[in-house]
């Protein structure tokens, strides 16, 4: 008689805790990068928000206003900025680790492949502002 | 022959949400959702802003500035819930509601923007 053999054969697993990654720095600081997304969506809604607000004209204009200086909306969007800038850290100092350059048989340091990534954001945040703000 | 994946698409339009994030996003939020409501720079008149909106430079912006960050977040918040929950097994749930999420709000966004005044 034909025997079946499961495989892979079903083994001992050590289950994980859910928390796994409160025990180590490491791996909270893995977990609060990947929270950043929450905050990068809601950003996306309230850029949604003063869409609308502008094309509804000055009163619902005002009225986004008044919505943005509520204490928790404020309490928010300075967690946002703080995860958001986590974001913006991890994402620039990943980018030597994506793209490992070699030049003359070396490999260039990780800092002239992330340093332009700063550059860059200082520029662009300065020309928004410019635009911004110009009047 | 093999159906092919869509994971190449989803990370790169991830890592494309991930640039524009990591760039733009700081700067708006600082000055629109805390500078400017806040009184701690002296916010532009509504007209003005109106009129940044309007042009058709300002609303490609717009656009990038709003879809590409929703990509971003659906595949990132995706594997968060895989590996921060365990829920693996979920993962028709998962996708349906992160990357459902990420177009009804492409859709959502392009209709603001085209109904701009």
């Amino acid at each position: 008689m034909a025997t079946y053999t499961e495989y892979p054969p079903r083994g001992y697993r050590v289950r994980m805790s859910t928390y796994w990654w409160l025990g180590k720095w490491p791996y909270l600081k893995f977990i609060l990068r990947e929270l950043s997304s929450i905050f990068v969506a809601w950003f996306v809604v309230e850029t949604l928000m003063l869409i609308k607000a502008l094309s509804d004209g000055l009163l619902a204009y005002a009225e986004f206003q008044q919505f943005l200086q509520n204490p928790i909306v404020v309490a928010l969007n300075v967690i946002s900025l703080c995860f958001i800038v986590f974001h913006t850290i991890t994402w620039f100092n990943l980018a030597p680790k994506a793209m490992a350059v070699r030049m003359g048989g070396k490999r260039v340091p990780d800092v002239l492949i992330a340093g332009p990534n700063y550059v860059a954001w200082v520029v662009v945040s300065a020309a928004v502002a410019w635009l911004v703000l110009r009047g | 022959m093999a159906k092919r994946s869509n994971e190449p698409l989803l990370w790169v339009l991830f890592s494309a949400g991930g640039v524009v994030a990591a760039l733009l996003i700081p700067v708006n939020l600082f000055l629109f959702f805390l500078a400017f409501p806040l009184g701690w720079i002296d916010a532009p008149t509504y007209e003005t802003l109106l009129s940044l909106i309007q042009h058709p430079l300002g609303k490609l912006y717009l656009l990038v500035l709003c879809t590409l960050p929703l990509f971003h977040w659906a595949h990132r918040f995706r594997y968060t819930l895989y590996d921060g929950l365990q829920i693996k097994h979920l993962d028709e749930l998962v996708n349906t509601f992160c990357y459902g999420g990420a177009i009804v709000g492409t859709a959502v966004a392009a209709y603001l923007i085209w109904r701009i005044p």
